[in-house]
């Protein structure tokens, strides 16, 4: 038997463009909980899908449990004693809990599923780990923290020795992040080894026995919490000492441009999503909302940009009744949006630069003459704009979807910015992008501020929002639970209010 | 990466078009040669067979009337398609769409007495398209307001045309004259008729017309602006403030109302009257022409001529080769599947995967938007 | 289990089956009045709903066999109809009826490969996918039919022993040829592999979350191509019963939009075996009501508004339920794995 449970050596994966792991090697020992800490496309995600047999490498090797071994597909990998929970979550939503955890490897009576076994199956493994669920539960109506759950039971289940999390705290509050970390801590006990994939530094810092960072598909280092901190790794994991705080003047605000009162939307399944929410955003401030995905953010800003249906309440912009469902209404009216998905909202992928530059001004002149549209003014204004939000592409015919993310998101700032701009509503604007292209946004972000816009920004980060916002509202379970002011309150202040405690509690504990 | 489009330079463009017509003559080939080891294993000559169906087709200026005639329609339901196609809309309707306005230009053609001789053709021809244009509207509205599939309804409502145009040709609309005892209505009076220059029909021109127009649409105006964004990304769409439910029933009714104008002119120019059962498989066929010509509107005008001539000589060719006429439909058959699996026919003539475009999805579920 | 929680086992039974049970009364209360009144009657309409039903029933088999699995199979018409024609051809040229459905099973579970191999590893569109399979149907009977082959009979009511004389019951339902047994008994086949067996678990994972089922080591590939196949055979069968049981012999198009009605069936019936067969059975009503209004001349009608009736029914069920019900989550997607 050896110390170590598992080990890569010298992988390599290329994707066409980029190599996305350059001659990797990492090692993980027995019973310990190894972060693999990492920016966005680093090549964290890419190293567990080759180790869980999703991808091939082109190169290199690995070895568990000191035997040399091949992993063709996630089928290697679970006899191997390998478990992954997948950053969006692997269960089929309208199953119960017992049926996501036997599928694929089903006790059977006969020809039949034996789902009494499923079931006790569930039971035994809760118990053992101090994992609760319900056996017949449906997925789909589990709040994200159990899903997870269910997730780690499917991996122990099918016996796993090496878990691997990959980013298993994007979609928790604070709160359920201690609980998973305890759940982390029971696993190593019990012998499970686990690789816990993450580009949060205080998480790293608070539960890993050693830390592997990652940058531009190479490792960077190896280290451990006790003989590195916070700024250490964020140098390591970035490259170069990095401003976090963005540099801004204090707000000032003017005349309110959107007020929302009392707005209740509702879900897809018409389920409340949103619960009776007012506030208001001014000239020339940020007003960031800060909560855990799936509290209803989503569904707020599509309310507020005219793509949801409203079931209560009013939106005004200007001091005018916004008519329902009317986003062009909206635009005409001053409204830019950075959509939460860039690629289902924020741009047609097959379209080239030019095109998407005109996506919501294509029928007003110049970019329209009568019925015809006028290639020429098209063709000018992408040029313009390509050079002025420094977009990187050959050409403006490119497609969109040939774009990075950075540069694609470049090309939404860009069409939404080049209209004249009473509000801006900005969600999860630099979700998934590279440090450069964040900073980049931020900074816009800011100008338009200073140009006496009104800005709505929705972000997970809370980092972000403190960086950026001039006011804090909090979103818990479809209501605003509180809206501070920006640097009167700390980021635990903020993970109590956005787990559900009020300001006094936050304050107390 | 993307290659930089090179608008200065003409070469490229010429040889991205010889890239881009390659899969269809490479479908059209392969579809051609499994007709002849289907003719010969059936006891034929395929060489035989292939020599008629060409002298029938385009042997003289007869066959090349018959061609221009049986393309025609084929132009008409293959923009049908194609333009519904363009929107992220499966028309299979085209046919249905096709009886009503065939059925309505007839009656206009019979029914209304007095006009001068080019404007009655044009009132006929205008009724013909409206009639079709209408029936599109109902898929497409069923398609926005309650998510029916548009692929199923505009086949059902294809059998709905065939019957209550049965009906009409039975009923109301019957040629009354003593001796006629089937369902077809009187002949149209000479002034609506489309006329033929020497070989060339009217309705050819027209059908050249209409493709023109459709390429302006979708190229070059607003409006096709939003029929494109529509079919590529629904919620960019939306998020744009385009009126998608609008475009969607818009899109359907200017389909169907093409298909209208094919029927129309199929009545006006060479039928002459309304007879239940021509061209049965229009709708059909329109899918055909549509992605053989990659669902672009100048590409549908050469595909349909093919279809049209395998028609216009696949009587010479039973006739001289003893083929049964319905080899053609396997042919075409055949074409669609090449077409349709465009990488067996990249495979055999080694071409690389295809280049990044504007590529619509179908299937995505029934009428989840 | 304690009283309260079987009261509540007992609301949650009705609100579960009250919709269903409500109907079943009141169409059990229907049929004794019309026996009551007119016994012919009833027994002709009943026995024709249930024959009429076959061909959709199986063909709503295989469209949710696919659809579980994400493939939509708008194909289905063209399967009935080489599958109709094969069988009856075979029949002709061997004079064995069994060899036809044999042979009409094996062309549909051909042409399910087909449909697989276009939409599962080329990823064409399904629904040109599909299409290619019908226009491809269409021409090749066309091409291969010759006006007046006859065939050798056809299939025969098998009466179930004394089963078959109980009053209204044994006529409708114990008195039918093979493939009409066969088909109910299949419509419990399919729900209990569907919902009751590891394939079936596999199946519904596939078609609502493929990623997580391959991330299980599950075969996507395997799992969608197995079951458009074995669709595809069911729809083989629906195109013998039309030629070898139905009829007796093979006309051009003769599958006449069933296989397009029996999505709509599908869709009505939630994608499932037992919902569909009512579905079926709802269309098979309509369509024996529509011969007994022909022939009954009681009412005015043109026949060709009676023979819209099935047409427009599937309409407006289309219209209404499309929606109410959620079809798998990864319908008509092609699985694409990483890496």
């Amino acid at each position: 038997m050896s110390e170590i449970a598992l080990e890569v050596r010298n992988i390599v994966k290329r994707f066409p463009g980029v190599l996305a792991n350059d001659h990797v090697n990492f090692v993980l020992r027995k019973g310990e909980v190894h972060a693999l800490l990492g920016e966005n496309g680093a090549g964290k995600t890419t190293l567990m899908n080759i180790i869980y047999g999703l991808y091939r490498p082109d190169e290199g090797e690995i070895y568990v449990d000191g035997q040399k071994v091949t992993i063709d597909s996630p089928h290697d990998a679970i006899r191997l004693g390998i478990g992954m929970v997948h950053q969006h979550f692997m269960l089929v939503p309208v199953f119960t809990v017992a049926e996501n955890l036997i599928l694929g490897a089903e006790p059977t009576k006969g020809w039949s599923l034996d789902l009494k076994a499923a079931r006790e199956a569930v039971r035994r493994l809760s118990a053992q780990y101090g994992l609760e669920v319900e056996p017949d539960a449906v997925v789909e109506d589990l709040p994200v923290g159990v899903q997870q759950r269910v997730e780690i039971l499917k991996a122990l289940y099918r016996e796993a020795k090496i878990l691997v999390l990959d980013e298993p705290t994007a979609v928790l509050t604070p709160q359920e992040v201690e609980e998973l970390f305890v759940i982390m801590r029971q696993l190593t006990q019990r012998g499970v080894s686990i690789i816990f994939i993450t580009h949060k530094l205080k998480e790293v810092l608070a539960i890993a026995d050693h830390i592997t960072v990652m940058r531009r598909g190479k490792v960077v280092g190896t280290t451990t919490p006790a003989e590195t901190d916070e700024a250490g790794l964020a140098a390591m994991m970035v490259g170069r000492q990095v401003v976090l705080q963005v540099e801004k003047t204090p707000a000032k605000p003017g005349e309110v441009v959107l007020e929302v009162e009392n707005l209740e939307v509702e879900d897809e399944r018409g389920l409340p999503a949103v619960d009776g929410v007012s506030f208001e955003v001014r000239e020339g401030e940020i007003l960031g909302i800060a909560g855990v995905q799936g509290n209803g953010q989503t569904e707020l800003v599509e309310a507020i940009t005219g793509l949801r249906h409203i079931r209560n309440g009013h939106i005004r912009l200007g001091g005018q009744e916004a008519p329902e469902r009317a986003p062009r209404y909206l635009i005409e009216h001053g409204m830019g949006h950075i959509p939460e998905d860039r690629q289902k909202h924020g741009l047609v992928l097959s379209y080239t630069i030019a095109d998407n530059l005109v996506l919501c001004t294509y029928y007003q002149p110049p970019f329209a003459r009568g019925l015809q549209r006028n290639q020429a003014a098209i063709v000018e204004n992408a040029e313009r704009l390509v050079n002025q939000f420094d977009v990187r592409t050959p050409s403006i015919f490119t497609t969109a979807g040939s774009l990075s993310g950075g540069n694609q998101q470049k090309v939404i700032v860009a069409r939404e910015f080049s209209r004249p701009l009473k509000l801006l509503v900005a969600n999860q604007p630099t979700r998934g992008l590279d440090v450069g292209s964040i900073e980049y946004i931020h900074k816009r972000i800011i100008q338009m501020r200073d140009q006496g816009v009104a800005v709505l920004l929705v972000s997970a980060e809370l980092d972000e929002i403190m960086s950026l916002a001039d006011r804090i509202a909090v979103m818990y379970r479809g209501k605003i639970v509180a809206v501070v002011e920006a640097g009167q309150v700390s980021k635990e202040e903020l993970g109590l209010l956005m787990a559900g405690s009020g300001i006094e509690k936050a304050r107390a504990g | 990466m993307a290659e930089p489009a090179k608008r200065t330079s003409g070469w490229p463009n010429v040889r991205r078009f010889v890239r881009s017509i390659a899969v269809p003559l490479g479908a059209v080939a392969l579809a051609l040669i499994i007709g002849a080891v289907i003719i010969e294993l059936s006891g034929a000559s395929a060489l035989k067979a292939y020599e008629a169906l060409a002298q029938g087709a385009f042997g003289n200026a007869r066959g090349w009337q018959r061609t221009l005639e049986k393309s025609t329609p084929l132009i008409f339901s293959g923009l049908a398609v194609a333009f519904a196609f363009k929107a992220g809309l499966f028309n299979i309707g085209a046919q249905g769409q096709l009886l009503f306005g065939a059925i309505t230009a007839a009656w206009v053609g019979f029914a209304v007495h007095g006009l001068p001789p080019g404007i009655h053709a044009a009132v006929a021809l205008t009724a013909g398209a409206i009639a079709g244009g209408l029936y599109g509207a109902i898929p497409g509205a069923l398609k926005t307001y309650t998510g029916a599939h548009e692929v199923i309804t505009t086949i059902m409502l294809n059998y709905v045309a065939m019957g209550f145009t049965d009906y009409l040709a039975n009923g109301p609309l019957k040629d009354t004259s003593p001796g006629n005892i089937v369902a077809r209505t009187p002949k149209i009076l000479p002034s609506a008729t489309l006329p033929t220059w020497h070989w060339l029909p009217f309705g050819f021109v027209l059908a050249v017309a209409a493709a023109a127009i459709t390429w302006w649409i979708l190229r070059r105006t607003t409006l096709g602006f939003e029929i494109r964004t529509v079919g590529q990304n629904p919620h960019a769409a939306r998020y744009a403030g385009m009126k998608v439910a609008r475009t969607v029933i818009l899109t359907m009714v200017l389909s169907a109302l093409l298909a209208g104008i094919g029927g129309a002119v199929e009545t006006q120019g060479v039928v002459k009257r309304y007879e239940p059962g021509f061209n049965a498989n229009l709708g059909f066929d329109g899918i055909t022409v549509a992605l053989l010509g990659k669902t672009d509107p100048f590409g549908v005008i050469p595909a349909a001529m093919l279809l049209g001539a395998m028609r216009a000589g696949s009587n010479q060719m039973q006739f001289k080769a003893h083929v049964a006429q319905e080899i053609t439909d396997v042919v075409q058959a055949l074409m669609l599947f090449f077409v349709a699996a465009d990488m067996i026919v990249r495979w055999l003539l080694r071409m690389r995967q295809a280049e990044e475009g504007e590529k619509i999805t179908l299937s995505t579920g029934w009428g989840a938007q | 289990m304690n009283k309260p929680a079987s009261f509540a086992n007992w609301k949650l039974f009705w609100k579960r089956w009250g919709v269903g049970l409500s109907v079943a009364g009141v169409i059990i209360a229907a049929i004794a009045y019309y026996y009551a009144r007119s016994p012919q009657a009833t027994e002709a309409v009943l026995a024709s709903t249930l024959r009429q039903s076959v061909p959709l029933v199986l063909g709503a088999l295989c469209g949710l066999l696919g659809e579980r699995a994400a493939v939509i199979n708008i194909g289905i018409e063209g399967q009935m109809l080489m599958a109709a024609f094969v069988g009856f051809l075979v029949n002709v040229y061997t004079g064995n009826l069994l060899l036809g459905v044999l042979a009409g099973i094996a062309v549909g579970a051909l042409l399910g490969l087909l449909l697989a191999f276009m939409s599962v590893t080329l990823k064409i569109d399904q629904i040109i996918g599909g299409t290619v399979i019908n226009i491809l149907a269409i021409g090749l009977t066309g091409y291969f039919y010759k006006v007046g082959l006859s065939g050798h009979g056809k299939l025969n009511a098998i009466p179930l022993g004394p089963l078959a004389k109980i009053p209204l019951l044994g006529p409708v339902l114990f008195n039918n040829p093979p493939i009409t047994y066969t088909a109910i008994i299949l419509v419990f086949v399919v729900h209990y592999v569907l919902f009751y067996t590891p394939w079936g678990l596999r199946t519904r994972a596939v078609g609502e979350h493929p990623r997580a089922a391959d991330t299980l080591g599950i075969n996507v590939y395997l799992v969608r191509y197995v079951n458009v196949v074995v669709g595809g055979a069911l729809a083989g069968l629906a195109g013998a019963y039309l030629s070898l049981e139905a009829v007796g012999s093979f006309e051009r198009l003769m599958t006449n939009g069933r296989g397009f009605v029996a999505l709509a069936v599908m869709i009505f019936g939630k994608w499932t075996p037992l919902g569909s067969w009512g579905a079926a059975l709802l269309f098979g009503f309509a369509s024996a009501i529509q011969t007994q209004l022909q022939f009954g001349g009681k009412v005015n009608i043109p026949p060709q508004f009676i023979g819209m009736l099935p047409y427009l029914l599937t309409i407006i069920v289309l219209a209404g339920f499309v929606g109410r019900a959620r079809p798998p989550a990864a319908d008509g997607i092609p699985y694409e794995k990483e890496g």
